[in-house]
């Protein structure tokens, strides 16, 4: 263990982590603003109670968002100092920027919509959620702001061995950012709509408050069919990206070993990526091209040439991510996304058919689901994050020179070890609380006795 | 003016908005256990901070945030230099903020009362190393000359920042306490009342010494200006005035005083700084300064306009927050969110 490789795990660990709550807390801001906008417009009862109902999750969710993103922020200075120097004229911009104008709208409005049923008018009361909502999102690009500089640094000038801000405008504008941002937002809303989906489902599978839970189900299959297409589609322009922007990417999540036009599409490949033998190797021809192209033809890079072509350019090492974690990372990620797809679409056809009772198995089977936009959601960033290497910022610094010089092993065991187990007990709390909430149902909710009901988060009169 | 004088200033300002904010908030939390004898006054105590917590601890995100953006040479050594102090305060502010929204969560007493000292923990913590991070910048810390910080973790627990913690966490107590006082009505009110009266003095004796200390073991005397003279007086101006209003029973002016006290004792810290963003122990040329730790002119520039017209926005809606929860909490069980 080098304090590089620490320092590594610890940021996966925490951005993962973080991760995990985040898309949650972006889809369901959005689901509870709509239920209450719903509210006001209509007056209908039923309504409040959903806001209220989703806004609890909701509340349990983002508390742990929000502490565990300031382990993200702290963390570029903690153990990437100098990434930190290097970058910071760039990179710290859009840090700043999100917390002044995301972050800051997103916490004080949600204060504000937590506490302030019997003080605000309806409206503003609702106008809150969407500021929290708008908050979140606004955060979220300014995130993928600087994220995409990492991946395709733009905008800057090597000066006096940093580089330095040149064009604020090309950082913003930057290519990633336009398919990686609409992906991210829409991952959110599959995240919720899956999330409200498979609660829904809990529900109606016991028969309990059949009617608020069919609203909620057919709100969550149609957010659902919109927002499971819409990732699709910018995970694919990502995939295109990926050949001008990042081709050993492309190449290590294909696991293709050799240059090839046209380019085959793997459906299984295992191979050990150390000797680069290939045990098994099924393969579709000119599909990749396909992909990539719109054409069935076209040269997509292997990984070999890729290495040779970056030792030349960039001196030995290693220049190809680990082919293992990629390929199966990237399959995961598509097999979740392809298999929500499908189960929105039919969620959705059941609820405008009726047909409830004609497919038990499916409502079965609908609350386990809720684990498919978190597999997808963490292989997704494993994939954009472990496909960087070996570059902090790409073919820019290399992440042996962006660790912090100063921090020892015992340091950062230290804190790996403490985020750990502070981050395992918070995320079985977490659960526990999800669970038990989520299965009560908003029922107990609206008739329980002033002792039980004032350790929910909102005061009974405002029932 | 120059754009890097008005970076350190903005930052300042970050750091002041959260230690008068927070400030309370953490005294709040530390005196949670202690000031609530029972489930029903404990959670009046987190109401009265319940809708701003969140909110005031983003001033502090902001502050780190814009510490990257404007000077990443301070951010990168601070950080990195500090790593395990910031894993303490960063541990803290986790099991704090968890701590807020799921204690209500369960009915059982003994999780209630687990994450009640959680809250206790997540507050005191961050409340002691946070001065103690703050006193070592003025004090000087050893910084080699290529602006790495070079000392261990028991270099930073030195006296004088041992002193600025103690110091800086009674008073964010006092100014809890002062917060509680006017947003609570009977026992609560009562026992937080009978606490700003046996603290403030203790509060005062440790403040004078303090800045005392500061300007004689730092090179200040060679950088007198009116800023260096005028945050420590009128920081201490405001805290014996707190303590006359304390006298005439007034609870919002001392609490407005305390808010002062903070807030200057704060602004005191940069003034001893400035032009320094650290001190090096070892080499006076090896200073981080506004100008060798700062960003490109471009980025400074951008930013800055940016923080001028979205830093007041900022303010006058969180303001406006304050404004809607103006009304004592009252200890009314079906009046309590948390």
């Amino acid at each position: 263990m080098d304090v590089l490789l620490l320092a590594r795990l610890q940021f996966a660990i925490t951005i993962i982590y973080h991760f995990f709550f985040v898309p949650l807390t972006l889809g369901l801001s959005v689901v509870v603003a709509i239920l209450e906008t719903i509210y006001v417009k209509t007056g209908n009862e039923k309504y409040k109670r959903l806001t209220k109902f989703w806004g609890k999750l909701f509340l349990i969710n983002f508390a742990i968002g929000v502490v565990t993103g300031i382990v993200q922020e702290f963390q570029f200075g903690m153990s990437w100092s100098e990434y930190s120097r290097f970058v910071g004229d760039i990179f710290g911009a859009p840090l700043a920027l999100d917390s002044l104008l995301g972050f800051f709208l997103e916490s004080v409005f949600l204060g504000v919509w937590i506490f302030g049923w019997d003080k605000l008018s309806k409206g503003l009361h609702a106008a809150t959620m969407w500021l929290v909502a708008i908050g979140a999102h606004i955060s979220a690009l300014w995130i993928i702001i600087a994220n995409a500089f990492m991946q395709h640094p733009v905008g800057y000038a090597i000066s006096d061995g940093r580089a330095v801000l040149t064009d604020f405008s090309e950082v913003i504008t930057n290519l990633p950012v336009f398919s990686h941002y609409p992906h991210v937002i829409s991952a959110g809303l599959v995240t919720a709509s899956f999330f409200v989906l498979s609660i829904s489902a809990y529900h109606l599978l016991r028969q309990n408050e059949t009617d608020l839970f069919r609203t909620s189900f057919r709100m969550a299959a149609i957010i659902g069919v919109i927002a499971t297409l819409s990732v699709g589609f910018f995970g694919h322009t990502q995939g295109q990206e990926l050949l001008e922007t990042q081709p050993a990417k492309l190449a290590s999540l294909e696991a293709l070993y050799n240059t090839e036009d046209p380019a085959s599409l793997s459906i299984i490949t295992i191979s050990n990526p150390s000797t680069g033998e290939v045990t098994l190797d099924l393969r579709i021809p000119a599909l990749l091209s396909f992909m990539v192209y719109n054409r069935f033809a076209g040269e997509v890079q292997g990984i070999y040439q890729l290495q040779k072509e970056y030792e030349e350019k960039y001196g030995p090492g290693d220049y190809i991510p680990p082919p293992t974690i990629l390929y199966w990372s990237f399959r995961v990620m598509v097999g979740a996304g392809l298999l929500m797809i499908f189960i929105s679409l039919f969620a959705l056809f059941i609820d405008l058919k009726n047909l409830y009772g004609k497919f038990p198995w499916f409502i079965k089977i609908l609350p386990w689901m809720i684990a498919l936009p978190y597999l997808a959601n963490t292989t997704g960033w494993i994939l954009t994050e472990v496909g960087r290497f070996p570059w902090v910022v790409y073919e820019l610094v290399k992440l042996q020179d962006g660790v912090s010089t100063v921090v020892t092993i015992g340091m950062l065991v230290t804190s790996l070890f403490g985020f750990i187990l502070v981050y395992g007990l918070l995320i079985s709390t977490t659960l526990y609380l999800m669970l038990k909430y989520a299965k009560t149902g908003p029922l107990v909710v609206v008739e329980a006795p002033a002792e039980v009901s004032s350790s929910l988060i909102n005061p009974p009169e405002s029932q | 003016m120059t754009l890097n004088t008005l970076w350190f200033i903005f930052i300042a300002i970050l750091y002041t908005g959260f230690f008068v904010l927070e400030g309370f908030d953490f005294g709040v939390g530390i005196l949670l256990p202690f000031l609530g004898k029972n489930d029903l006054q404990r959670r009046t105590i987190i109401n009265t901070i319940g809708p701003h917590w969140d909110g005031n601890e983003v001033w502090l995100i902001t502050a780190g945030g814009a510490t990257f953006a404007a000077f990443p040479n301070w951010y990168a050594t601070l950080f990195s230099g500090f790593y395990l102090p910031l894993f303490f305060i960063l541990i803290g502010l986790i099991i704090r903020g968890v701590a807020f929204e799921y204690r209500g969560k369960d009915d059982n007493p003994k999780w209630r009362s687990l994450w009640d000292w959680c809250i206790f923990g997540g507050s005191i913590l961050p409340a002691i190393l946070f001065p103690i991070a703050f006193a070592n910048l003025v004090r000087g810390v050893p910084i080699d000359a290529n602006m790495q910080y070079v000392g261990g973790f028991f270099n930073l627990l030195n006296p004088f920042a041992l002193l600025a913690g103690l110091a800086m966490t009674l008073l964010f107590t006092l100014h809890g306490a002062c917060f509680l006082s006017i947003k609570t009505t009977g026992e609560i009110e009562q026992r937080a009342n009978d606490l700003i009266r046996s603290l403030w003095l203790l509060v005062v004796l440790l403040l004078v010494i303090f800045l005392i200390t500061a300007f004689i073991i730092t090179d200040i005397q060679e950088r007198i200006n009116l800023f260096t003279i005028a945050f420590p007086l009128i920081s201490t101006v405001a805290i014996l005035a707190s303590g006359y209003f304390l006298r005439k029973g007034q609870f919002g002016r001392t609490f407005l005083m305390t808010c002062l006290t903070v807030a200057f004792f704060v602004l005191t810290i940069f003034a001893l700084l400035y032009p320094n963003v650290m001190v090096s122990s070892l080499n006076p040329n090896w200073n981080l300064t506004i100008e060798n730790a700062s960003s490109s002119p471009y980025t400074l520039k951008l930013m800055a306009i940016i923080t001028l017209i979205f830093l007041p926005v900022v303010l006058i809606y969180q303001a406006w927050t304050y404004w809607i929860f103006r009304k004592r909490v009252s200890s009314e069980p079906k009046q309590l969110t948390y």
